[in-house]
């Protein structure tokens, strides 16, 4: 058992309070995850900037070890045991392989203009209190609460999983094929950090985008492709995305105002959003893409 | 219990808000009712879409539920008349043995699962699997049904007047199925079946207690069991 929550806003006014929303909606999906949590915030992009998230390591020195190699400005946020790295979007690879080299043990969990992903172990509440989920903004975001069945209850197990620019997965269910489809992938050059099998569900679509297709081209594939039980909720630069498999076992419910477009694992994840009570609410079909987009 | 303001008026309900009340208090105070209690009209305030609301009645009590609900709604039910007022999330009314339960709103997966008696009625639409095992109870939805709907369903009769999902009536025991719009697909050992006098009287019966005149039931075709999946087959006989 999981528990996923999503909310990609249609208009401006409710992105100051996105973080404060998603944490209530993390904090009722406990029942579903306690074991560990773990979220993504699409802020609004800085003029040619990119964020990296990073977790492990010592920040403290990090910025001007990164400088001194590069010649590179760099700027560091801490966030709980995570940190927030930003840099000119121009120089990502630089900083990639120098990070690599002046701070090994520092893994990038996510990588975006817009993304943030933050995640760690303890009850959900408590990992959206460390990392300062309830006093973020933007314009879409997803969580996760996890109940850990295939690997580790590790931070680096928790979701979501990004394996892409700006891309992230969160799942419910198992994969039974993703050894399979890890090794295809990584013939292909696309690299793993966990044996987990979410991460490959989050490797699979950003090989598929990485080929220049849509996210919900790369849903639709994933259907094909994927075995196993699934409810997906993705994210992207400027979407959001949700699929389940054909048994559709795992619960998934969704609202959609002319304000916002939610999903919970539970309908009782989404009582606190505003306007729901004047909401379509409507439970995803097996193997049918959901997606929404917005202008970037 | 505080949260309960009792109206003393003839015919207005008992009042019980589940943002005050917890969910136990609410039980305890309905498993308590006997067989000839007076306080038989509730009212639920705030299901928020709680777990196990109204569960385990076996009272003739007729209680309003008002809002949707989560998991399990009114399962076990027995005797009393429970009404959703919202939707309903998976397994409403599972395993009932008597009375009726009503949504008005539409109910996620596994509705009226394993129900023994009494009769769900479903204003809107029934996710996947409704009316899986089920052995005896009566489903009427006005909308459509998911995939999977009458999975090993043994005794009773599903009536959907939308559509049906794919795998309809999988290793269907010998329940009715009626559905009025399109099937996906039949699941194995489903086939469709001459409608006679009496299964015609059953289902005008049935849409006359769930309320709905809007479907007439000429536009029905009913489905039952194959019969080949669950009698022992003598071309096995030699096995032993």
């Amino acid at each position: 058992m999981c528990g996923i929550v999503g909310l990609f806003l249609k208009t401006p006014e409710l992105e100051p309070q996105i973080g404060r929303l998603t944490a209530a909606m993390l904090d009722v999906m406990t029942d579903r995850g306690p074991d560990s949590a773990g979220f993504a915030v699409y802020g609004r992009p800085t003029a040619g900037g990119l964020k990296f998230t990073l977790r492990g390591g010592d920040f403290a020195a990090l910025p001007a070890r990164l400088t001194a190699r590069t010649g590179v400005e760099v700027t560091l946020e801490l966030r709980g045991d995570h940190a927030l790295l930003m840099l000119p979007a121009a120089a990502e690879s630089e900083v990639r392989a120098a990070l690599a080299i002046v701070s090994p043990e520092t893994l990038i969990v996510g990588a975006g203009t817009r993304m943030e992903l933050y995640k760690g172990i303890g009850l959900p509440t408590a990992v959206s209190a460390r990392f300062g989920l309830p006093g973020m903004s933007g314009t879409h975001a997803i969580g996760h609460t996890r109940m850990a069945t295939e690997s580790a209850v590790t931070t680096a197990g928790a979701h979501p999983f990004s394996t892409g620019l700006d891309q992230c997965l969160v799942h419910n269910g198992s994969l039974s094929n993703h050894n399979n489809i890890r090794r295809a992938l990584v013939r292909e050059g696309q690299v793993f950090e966990t044996a987990n099998d979410t991460e490959v569900a989050a490797g699979y679509l950003s090989w598929r985008m990485g080929r220049g297709e849509p996210l919900d081209q790369a849903l639709q594939a994933a259907i094909a492709d994927l075995d196993g039980f699934y409810t997906f909720v993705v994210g992207t630069e400027t979407g959001f995305g949700v699929l389940r498999d054909a048994v559709a076992c795992k619960p998934a419910v969704m609202a959609e105002t002319e304000d916002y477009v939610a999903f919970g694992s539970e309908y009782r994840a989404l009582t606190k959003l505003p306007g729901i009570g004047q909401a379509r609410i409507f439970e995803p079909e097996p193997q049918r893409v959901y997606f929404w987009e917005r202008a970037a | 219990m505080n949260a309960v303001r009792m109206r003393g008026e003839a015919g207005v309900r008992e009042v019980v808000d589940l943002a005050v009340t917890p969910l136990r208090e609410l039980h305890a105070l309905l498993h308590g009712l006997g067989a000839d209690t007076n306080r038989t009209a509730w009212r639920l305030l705030n299901p928020e879409g709680r777990h196990a609301v109204a569960v385990g009645l076996d009272a003739p009590l007729d209680v309003m539920v008002e809002g949707h609900v989560g998991y399990y709604a009114a399962g076990m039910n027995a005797r009393a008349h429970v009404t959703i007022d919202g939707n309903a999330g998976p397994g409403v009314a599972e395993n009932m043995m008597s009375g009726m339960v009503r949504v008005r709103g539409d109910a996620s997966m596994a509705a009226g699962a394993t129900a023994h008696g009494g009769l769900l009625v479903i204003e809107g639409n029934a996710g996947a699997r409704c009316g899986i095992s089920m052995k005896g109870a009566d489903i009427v939805v006005r909308g459509s049904v998911g995939h999977m709907s009458g999975f090993m369903a043994q005794e009773g009769n599903l009536v959907v007047c939308g559509a049906a999902g794919d795998a309809l009536g999988d290793s269907l025991y010998e329940a009715r199925i009626f559905v009025a719009g399109t099937v996906k697909s039949l699941g194995a050992d489903c086939e469709e079946k001459a409608m006679g006098a009496a299964e015609r009287a059953i289902l005008a019966g049935l849409l006359d207690r769930a309320g709905i005149t809007e479907t007439d039931p000429a536009a029905f075709r009913l489905f039952g069991s194959a019969r080949r999946l669950y009698h022992f087959h003598v071309d096995n006989a030699h096995a032993y």
